[in-house]
């Protein structure tokens, strides 16, 4: 049986913890709304783009498409993009990304496939270096801004583009979270290079279009914009994601911290009656003999 | 008679109005786009494009950077990466 004095101590820390956890939540949930906003704002530019994309690609067919478009003809390189938050505290998001990520990259492997991992963000970092230590080709670290926006999503996409022009990958997948609601964030694997060419007929039907310079010229020049959109896409869906799990896990947090206390009060006052009692038979036991 | 214009951002749908006329700085030129424009797809360099609210009136001017525009039967549609102010 633990003292009074641990005890109390014991209820004070669990306090305390309760506090943080309680305020986390506040701040997520704070946050949660703005990086909403942020990924529904964020939506018309990627929609219009694969509506045009769509409608180009149908033209441009065949060898004379750009090579971000029919891919470097092998498929034996992969390269893992994985997006993982910066911070903690989100419950068990980051784990889930982890083991897309290298459900992936074992089916890859038992393929045949040589895998590299491409990391975004602090947490993804331990956990796959563990399994994958000499496969990890970079780490872009988004931890010192804010909230990462545009000009990150851009310095990816550079950084992606160049490799595959020097012949580094054949194929780019992403992994990133898909934020459903603050319960559910799916890890997503989408195949990021060569661009998948996009569903649907486009435009279709329509009057004939007139395109300047052409429609290759303007194609090559759409595809990394096309790649960047996912990227800052996936960017948006993290941090929307990152907020919603941590939410609901500083909830659960701040839950069972209450839970505590109430377990540890009634201990704690069980065991102090359990002391007057006894000091009290003892008091009396001692008038007694007199 | 009134051209829909809308301008793209990444981050945001920045405008989507209805105006006069847009002069669009266009890979190959300037081009200006009014109601009833055939189909047309240009990417567009570093500039301002004009947006003439009314015929005649004086041109309210947007900096863009790097993107393309799109004409349409829905009207005009500039996706930008950048756009200033």
């Amino acid at each position: 049986m633990a003292s009074l004095k641990e005890l109390k101590d014991r209820i004070g820390s669990v306090k305390s913890t309760q506090k943080i956890t309680k305020a986390k939540q506040m701040v997520a949930a704070a946050k949660l709304r703005r990086a909403q906003a942020a990924a529904e704002a964020a939506r018309p530019y990627a929609e219009r783009l694969s509506g045009v994309m769509a409608s180009l690609a149908s033209k441009v067919s065949g060898d004379s498409a750009p090579l971000l478009l029919r891919g470097t003809g092998s498929d034996k390189r992969h390269l893992l993009v994985v997006v993982n938050t910066d911070k903690g505290l989100c419950g068990g998001l980051n784990a889930n990304i982890v083991k897309a990520a290298k459900a992936k990259a074992r089916e890859l492997i038992a393929d045949g496939k040589d895998v590299t991992f491409y990391l975004i963000g602090k947490k993804g970092r331990a956990p796959i270096k563990r399994d994958y230590a000499d496969k990890i080709e970079k780490h872009f670290d988004t931890s010192d801004v804010r909230q990462p926006g545009f000009e990150e999503a851009d310095a990816i996409a550079e950084d992606l583009l160049e490799r595959f022009e020097k012949g580094e990958f054949d194929v780019a997948h992403l992994v990133y979270p898909i934020f459903q609601s603050a319960l559910a964030q799916d890890p997503t694997v989408d195949q990021l290079i060569p661009v998948p060419s996009p569903e649907g007929e486009g435009t279709g039907g329509d009057a004939v279009v007139e395109y300047e310079p052409g429609e290759e010229e303007i194609l090559e020049d759409l595809l990394p914009r096309y790649v960047k959109t996912q990227l800052f896409g996936a960017l948006l869906e993290r941090e929307a994601s990152e907020q919603g799990a941590s939410m609901t896990a500083m909830d659960n947090a701040t839950r069972n911290a209450g839970d505590l206390i109430n377990k540890l009060t009634i201990q704690y006052n069980r065991s102090r009656q359990a002391a007057i009692t006894t000091e009290l038979v003892e008091i009396i036991a001692g008038a007694e003999a007199l | 008679m009134a051209l829909h214009f809308e301008l793209v951002t990444p981050a945001k749908l920045v405008r989507s109005e209805d105006v006069h006329m847009v002069v669009v700085p266009g890979a190959e030129g300037e081009f200006g786009v009014l109601e009833g424009h055939a189909p047309f797809m240009s990417t567009i360099r570093d500039g301002a494009v004009q947006v003439y609210k009314t015929e005649g009136a004086a041109p309210e001017t947007i900096e863009v950077r790097g993107g393309f525009a799109e004409v349409g039967e829905e009207g005009l549609t500039v996706l930008a990466e950048h756009v200033e102010g």
